[in-house]
């Protein structure tokens, strides 16, 4: 897959993700979370990663650095090339140490819920100071003048009077205003952001939000966003992924993927959306039940819920392909540009 | 509008599942197949003893086992220092072991259902008082209290599982109080009262049925627990009268010959550390299969 | 309130619950004040959208009008019963008018009754003992909430969190009630399924004739489900009107800002709209600010709001608002100001959208497709 618009167009991309399989032995069967996924982050970009639960959005993320629990989980295949200013290594190919090099220095991430990512018991300043001095050459006195200062830039008010609090006398807002602290401390390539939002209240959201973007413009962070929530991504992201049912269903630039949305599931799910600036008579029901994981795709894994469909929907798995506008891509076999079903070469 | 059934491709069968579900916990597969094989032993002892456990032989005493330079087939874990056959005496000790650890566990679950429920369900001044006598009783050393009834009311295994009960039960009374208050603030019983329900349904229809699960895990390791201790007082002659075959007992026994005869001590010390081990595996075992959230880890 | 006969009506309705200290003698020292003094009306029919932030008190208001909670003072006439006056045994008995709908579908169903208990019960719990008769109602039920009568031997955990709640609405409705309060129920659901959980609590709105309290934090959900809508901060309802006047004329800075916040799946609207962003937290319930509750973090507070409790007032016909500032000479231009703005942004975004619907696959679809959502 060959993103032709991003914002450096010339930049090779920082991290590019390829065939990623991971699947989980549960008692219950195996779950298929991630089939076959492939993308490309370039620098200084935002990325958003959308779709519902079980969709493999935050597997597929999570299993970049091996963050997901093995067993029961199992990468089964698939590259992730990282390249930034010192490395160029396949994140999956790493060992135990090398990965914590990576993690929380190169990479950093944010998830929905600080509380469980902070030790209750020290300091919000100290944990920030610990991650400083674990990756950095920032020492003592410095590390914590400079700990202050991310306290600042992150809108924390009165920072050093804040340094000595511990998690709980912090609000929910300002706890993941810290981990966003902790994840930018060691100006990382990448911030990982896990529905970061999902648990907070929207004016709040809106706050995180602003800070995010902000703070992503400023240090030239790339940033992978992973929400459930269509109108959040529509703000902070400049490419945009849709997943469902382990795969990726449709990629573009946001602005063009949510005015021409090419794939049936995206385009249910901005009719699914409840609209606060119009108001419709009846919302989208994308009936049926999201897919069995527990069975390895082999058709088109909306097809059972898709108005579209048609017979080599139920035959063949479709794959990623242009849709006639730059950098615009879906998984679909029928044509949406041109209204028909694709030609397929058998 | 009709949405369509749970999309089911690919789950394993409930059988499949349980079988995993075993399979999965190794060790408490092996705990639960222990467990068994000594209940099995316990209720057919008298049919796989070889030997009467109480039946002395002075001169075949302090026989060594089988494999051993003179031992014999006959006695296959050897003889005591009375002559009695080991292997039929430690058979016959699964059935003390079990019964204290079984009957006490029942009273003091059964002590401990009822007094938590009470506290947690009703609150207030009666949950303040059962919390205060459950204190007081976790407060007395269990050991002086067996002393002192044993020298009162002399040593039976009656004493001990009565003691084993009550001394239990402030344990089940606290975790059926945690347990009663945390279902009590679950959604499902809010929605039983906006439902009418009477405080009756809610007790014995919501509450009840959702104890049963922690409470049996609970009392697996507390079994171990009884059946460890009655030992431990055996050991120090403080439990059943010594003719009854108990390990406790014979590992009291067996102590002065353990320079020269170590089968003597060594064959009921093994018996009750499998047994232990058998119920905390069994024990772990359960707190996974009888949850009924298990899914979606493995 | 309303020129309709209400069919729920809350007059000053206050839940404070007490801060005690002390193990033996317990004494109490303070009271959070979950919802002080909050008065609306409901006509039959109709659906009153309760939103605000977590803390607010609007879960708690709910649970208070179906006296799930002792409320602390005030009354609540539910079809002509002040249910506050009733006694446990009336109020069991009323209660089979009075339904709520949980916000947290996998709690609220016992783990270990099968869907078919589930659904009966309230029906089991007024003495209906016929089998046969408990078996028909249930299927009845699981069918007019789009579930398939083989779901009844189920157990709630073999079920996705939408298919849970349509089992918690099957049994909400087993007993005819008039009155639903619904208490966030979409707020844990994926897009798709909150779509059809919201399509299937407004039809059946349609087809029994029910009245709903419908509590959300999600402005946009509200505006589609609800008939009129009340916005709540700390305890308090800031804000109440028809869901076409407060979207054109959002008055009070509070809902302005929560306006302000919910995002819009318009990427070049949502990127550049006009922001009312707040600074700060939202105080304590135990111990509210003096005056108005939301002048600590209002854009526009004056000395007047940090001193003086701002009553709810009639602005307009069925516009009710508590704020002192919306018609001061001095201040109500700037909140005017800000009013065009936040409604322009949401303006400019309803002239987007996206270009294909799954309305379109009607007619363009292959032979052999689906039919394209159900109604």
């Amino acid at each position: 897959m060959n993103s032709n618009v991003n914002s450096n167009k010339n930049d090779k991309p920082i991290l590019e993700v390829r065939d990623l399989h991971v699947r989980f032995d549960t008692v219950d069967g195996v779950i298929y979370a991630v089939n076959g996924v492939s993308f490309d982050l370039y620098p200084g970009e935002t990325l958003g990663v959308v779709g519902e639960s079980g969709s493999g959005k935050s597997v597929t993320m999570m299993s970049l650095l091996r963050l997901i629990p093995e067993p029961p989980g199992r990468i089964v295949s698939g590259t992730a090339r990282f390249r930034s200013r010192e490395d160029d290594l396949d994140l999956l190919q790493l060992n135990m140490r090398q990965r914590a090099k990576i993690r929380g220095n190169r990479i950093g991430f944010i998830f929905q819920d600080p509380m469980s990512s902070l030790n209750p018991l020290i300091t919000i300043g100290e944990q920030i100071k610990e991650s400083l001095e674990r990756h950095t050459k920032w020492r003592g006195p410095e590390a914590r003048q400079r700990v202050v200062e991310l306290l600042e830039h992150v809108g924390i008010p009165d920072p050093d009077a804040r340094y000595g609090n511990y998690p709980h006398q912090f609000s929910g807002g300002m706890r993941q205003r810290v981990m966003i602290a902790i994840a930018i401390a060691c100006d990382p390539d990448i911030i990982i952001a896990d529905e970061p939002t999902t648990a907070l209240d929207v004016t709040v959201q809106a706050q995180i939000v602003d800070l995010t973007r902000r703070l992503s413009e400023e240090l030239g962070i790339a940033v992978i966003w992973i929400s459930h929530d269509l109108g959040v991504v529509a703000g902070i992201a400049e490419r945009v992924m849709v997943m469902y049912g382990g795969t990726v269903v449709e990629t573009g630039v946001v602005d063009d993927l949510y005015a021409h949305p090419r794939h049936p599931y995206t385009v249910g799910l901005l009719g699914a959306l409840p609209k606060l600036h119009e108001n419709v008579p009846e919302l989208v029901n994308i009936s049926g039940t999201p897919p069995s994981l527990f069975a390895a795709p082999s058709r088109c894994p909306f097809e059972p819920r898709c108005p579209w469909a048609f017979k080599t929907c139920r035959e063949r798995r479709p794959a990623l392909e242009s849709v006639q506008r730059d950098g615009h891509f879906s998984a679909c076999w029928y044509d949406m540009e041109k209204d028909k079903p694709r030609e397929v070469r058998r | 509008m009709r949405i369509d059934a749970i999309d089911q491709r690919g789950v394993y069968s409930p059988l499949r599942r349980f079988m995993k579900l075993i399979l999965r916990d190794k060790a408490g597969l092996f705990g639960v197949i222990l467990f068994l094989l000594i209940v099995l032993i316990a209720i057919f002892a008298p049919q796989i003893s070889p030997h009467d456990p109480l039946q002395q032989n002075l001169r075949l005493s302090r026989q060594p086992p089988a494999w051993q330079a003179g031992g014999t087939w006959e006695y296959p874990l050897g003889t005591d220092n009375l002559g009695r056959d080991m292997l039929s005496r430690i058979i016959y000790g699964t059935r003390v072991s079990l019964t204290v650890g079984f009957l006490g566990v029942l009273i003091a679950s059964t002590l401990g259902l009822v007094l938590g429920m009470l506290a947690g369900y009703m609150g207030g001044r009666t949950d303040s008082f059962i919390m205060w006598i459950t204190n007081l009783f976790l407060a007395v050393p269990y050991l002086l209290l067996v002393v002192v009834v044993a020298s009162i009311l002399g040593r039976s295994l009656l004493n001990v599982i009565l003691i084993f009960g009550f001394t239990n039960a402030p344990l089940f009374v606290r975790i059926t109080r945690g347990e009663v208050l945390r279902i009590r603030k679950s959604g499902y019983v809010e929605s039983a009262i906006s439902l009418g329900a009477s405080q009756g349904r809610i007790l014995f229809d919501h509450i009840l049925p959702n104890l049963i699960g922690p409470l049996l895990t609970v009392a697996t390791f507390e079994m171990s627990g009884m059946i460890f201790y009655e030992a431990g007082l055996g050991f120090l002659g403080l439990s059943v009268p010594p003719n009854i075959p108990s390990w406790g007992n014979m590992l009291s026994a067996g102590r002065q010959y353990i320079q020269f005869s170590p089968w003597i001590a060594a064959y009921p010390g093994l018996a009750i550390v499998f047994t232990s081990l058998s119920m905390n595996l069994l024990g772990d075992w359960l707190r996974d299969v009888l949850d009924p959230k298990i899914r979606r880890s493995a | 309130m309303s020129t309709t006969q209400p069919y729920v009506s809350v007059r000053n309705l206050k839940q404070h619950f007490p801060i005690t200290r002390g193990v033996i003698i317990s004494r109490k020292v303070g009271a959070v004040r979950a919802v002080d003094d909050i008065s609306f009306d409901i006509p039959a029919g109709e659906t009153l959208g309760l939103v605000g932030e977590s803390g607010c008190g609007k879960s708690t208001t709910g649970r208070s009008i179906l006296r799930l909670y002792e409320p602390t003072a005030g009354t609540v006439m539910i079809g002509n019963t002040d249910i506050t006056t009733l006694s446990p045994e009336a109020l069991r008995e009323k209660r089979s008018e009075m339904q709520m709908i949980f916000q947290d579908s996998y709690s609220s169903l016992n783990p270990r009754h099968s869907v078919a208990k589930i659904v009966a019960e309230p029906l089991v719990i007024r003495g209906e003992r016929d089998q046969g008769k408990l078996r028909r109602r249930v299927e009845e039920l699981l069918d007019l909430v789009g579930l398939e009568p083989d779901h009844m031997k189920r157990f709630p955990h073999e079920f996705s969190g939408g298919q849970r709640q349509r089992i918690g609405i099957a049994r909400a409705l087993a007993l005819n009630p008039k009155f639903v309060v619904c208490d966030e129920p979409i707020s844990a659901l994926d897009v798709a399924i909150q779509a059809q959980v919201v399509n299937l609590l407004v039809r059946l709105q349609k087809d029994l004739g029910l009245t709903y309290l419908f509590i959300a934090h999600d402005l946009s959900m509200v505006r589609h489900i609800s008939h009129r809508i009340a916005v709540m901060y700390l305890g308090r309802i800031m804000e109440l009107a028809t869901y076409d006047e407060l979207f054109r004329n959002p008055l009070h800075p509070y809902t302005q800002s929560l306006m302000s916040a919910v995002p819009i799946p318009e990427p070049k609207v949502e990127k550049s709209r006009t922001r009312l962003l707040l600074e700060g937290d939202v105080p304590s319930p135990s111990r509210p600010p003096r005056g108005c509750v939301f002048s600590t973090r209002c854009p526009f507070a004056t000395d007047r709001c940090r001193q003086e409790i701002p009553q709810p007032r009639e602005l307009t016909s069925g516009h009710f608002i508590a704020c002192h500032n919306v018609d001061d000479p001095e201040v109500s231009p700037r909140i005017n100001e800000s009013r065009i703005a936040i409604v322009q942004s949401l303006e400019d975004a309803s002239t987007g959208g996206p270009d294909r619907t799954f309305a379109m696959a009607t007619g363009a679809a292959a032979p052999g497709a689906a039919a394209p959502g159900e109604s």
